[in-house]
């Protein structure tokens, strides 16, 4: 079994360092080229967000296995200013940075589970899952 | 790192040739915005097949880098989207709307080809 990575998030080039990490581990778990783009997909716009809204977070890769079923576990953090408004931050096409809008409700469509934890002055956190179908 | 432009006649082809950062990215706009000028190209093709995933921003610098070679007189075509590279792409929700892509290279300096012959000389 892969081992849990970290990765520092504080350049742009660490979001290409997070997502091609994601590639790999979800290659190492199992998963079909398609799905290890999505994995790939959902890292970089959740690391971009860290560094378009919080300058520097982290973001944490793990092998998942519970109840007989393999995935994989993204887990994005940051100590930003966190987001005041987390059902618009979650609508297509909304963004307040130089960005599409697509970034988090992208990364939700194409992940299995998502969970987004936020209040401003305290950060923001995004956990995702994908299970090995 | 960044992306080798091969100047072939009036037609620039940058081939990406690994993951590319944002500021790649933003190098690779900017050096082709200049080469349009610098060598008068009527067309400009990018050639994205060895990138593993476009996301968000790659598709906005994309989109960028077409419309700012057409506003300085070229055509640019994106040539080289792997299958799931674009399955990604619509899943997430990101298009290239507005923005000529072909299958391969030799597809986009077909299309290029074409787009001079119907516009003639310099003309739209």
């Amino acid at each position: 079994m892969p081992d849990d990575t970290c990765i520092a998030i504080e350049r742009d080039v660490d979001i290409v360092t997070a997502r091609q990490r994601g590639r790999e581990l979800a290659a190492a778990t199992g998963f079909s080229t398609t799905d290890q783009t999505m994995i790939a997909l959902a890292i970089s716009e959740i690391a971009r967000n860290i560094i378009s809204y919080a300058q520097r977070g982290k973001v944490f890769l793990s092998p998942l296995a519970e109840a007989g079923r393999r995935g994989i576990l993204i887990v994005a953090c940051d100590g930003g200013p966190g987001i005041p408004d987390i059902e618009l931050a979650m609508r297509d096409g909304y963004s307040t940075a130089r960005s599409l809008g697509v970034g988090l409700p992208g990364a939700k469509r194409v992940m299995d589970d998502f969970e987004l934890v936020s209040a401003p002055g305290t950060g923001t956190t995004v956990t995702m899952k994908k299970w090995l179908r | 790192m960044g992306v080798p432009i091969l100047k072939q006649g009036e037609v620039l082809i940058a081939s990406i040739q690994a993951a590319l950062s944002d500021h790649d990215l933003e190098q690779l706009r900017d050096d082709l915005a200049d080469q349009v000028g610098r060598f008068h190209s009527r067309g400009v093709v990018i050639d994205v097949m060895a990138l593993d995933v476009l996301d968000s921003f790659a598709a906005r610098t994309l989109h960028a880098i077409a419309c700012t070679a057409r506003l300085r007189g070229a055509r640019a075509v994106v040539v080289g989207i792997q299958p799931d590279v674009a399955f990604g792409m619509v899943q997430l929700g990101l298009s290239l709307d507005g923005v000529s892509t072909a299958l391969d290279l030799e597809e986009g300096l077909a299309h290029l080809g074409s787009l001079a012959k119907q516009g003639g000389h310099r003309a739209r």
